[in-house]
């Protein structure tokens, strides 16, 4: 019963955790840039989650003030999370352009094809 | 609960699949289930937020990117087990670390115990902004704002700056590529 409570307690958390080092393990094992980049995304995601998971209260209803409710849930980690989105999608597609203008120079977006070039060049 | 587990369900099918077109869908999937669990986390404007940008925008974006480059992951030629057993070192400490964190939607959260009661509470007298998201958005911290715009700012013109100087080889490329850099200008 303990157990399964930790678990309702930390479910958010732990698939958070798990999207990160999913993001994580992408970035570092692969090869390919496009995917690299959604490896990006997903650890970037998984921050919004957890930046979200504490600001909610069981019974709260969402920030926007009127008299019918009382309980708010926290509208701090929402606007953090704006931002954090919009910043994202910012070096997201800088990092595309990149791709697309490396894919120009190499003729691939793999990164071992690209170093092998590079040192023939 | 439920959305996260298929969350995790898209994320292994995002590690495992090589075929780039599909990795990039199952993207937008992942986003559409990311901005349902941030509506049930009373999220509402975030929510609305991800669903444009993660699963509209950044879809489009890295499909142009596609059409541009490979649609094709060749095979990895390294072992994965160094990164693997990074992320599972990674992933053991961080869950060792939620183990303090306070229990799942309690009132009594440290984080709603400091500035976020002064703005629920002052933010109709201060601002007249109801939604306080948006108030604290655009009036407490208009100058915050005022800065990520110009991070998005700097970021367009450098995505604009990489893609002018393609080569003229591939016309309707560098069309494609334009349209692409125009249709992202006006989210700043």
């Amino acid at each position: 019963m303990a157990a399964l409570q930790e678990l309702v307690n930390h479910y958010n958390h732990w698939i958070a955790v798990f999207l990160m080092v999913a993001g994580l393990y992408v970035v570092v094992a692969r090869g390919n840039m496009v995917k690299k980049l959604v490896g990006l995304s997903l650890f970037q995601t998984s921050v919004y989650l957890i930046y979200l998971t504490p600001g909610k209260i069981i019974g709260g209803t969402a920030p926007i003030l009127s008299d019918e409710f009382t309980v708010y849930s926290n509208p701090l980690p929402h606007v953090l999370i704006l931002t954090a989105i919009v910043v994202g999608i910012a070096t997201i597609a800088l990092g595309l352009a990149l791709v697309v203008r490396i894919n120009e120079a190499f003729g691939s977006i793999e990164e071992d094809e690209i170093f092998e070039k590079d040192v023939e060049a | 609960m439920v959305l996260l587990t298929l969350m995790a369900i898209v994320t292994i099918g995002v590690v495992r699949l090589r075929n780039l077109f599909a990795v990039v869908i199952l993207g937008g999937i992942y986003s559409f289930l990311m901005a349902s669990v941030m509506i049930m986390l009373d999220a509402v404007d975030v929510a609305m937020t991800e669903a444009s940008v993660g699963a509209g925008i950044s879809t489009v974006l890295m499909l142009g990117t596609l059409y541009l480059t490979k649609m094709e992951e060749t095979r990895p030629a390294h072992t994965p087990l160094l990164p693997l057993f990074v992320a599972v070192v990674t992933a053991g400490g961080l869950i060792y670390g939620t183990i303090d964190l306070p229990p799942f939607g309690d009132a009594a959260g440290i984080i709603h115990q400091h500035v976020a009661p002064h703005y629920l509470q002052n933010s109709i007298v201060e601002t007249s902004v109801p939604n306080v998201v948006t108030s604290v958005l655009a009036s407490y911290r208009g100058f915050d704002t005022l800065g990520e715009t110009v991070v998005i700012f700097t970021a367009g013109i450098a995505v604009l700056l990489l893609l002018k100087g393609r080569r003229p080889a591939s016309e309707p490329d560098s069309n494609a590529a334009k349209a692409r850099s125009r249709r992202r200008r006006p989210k700043a």
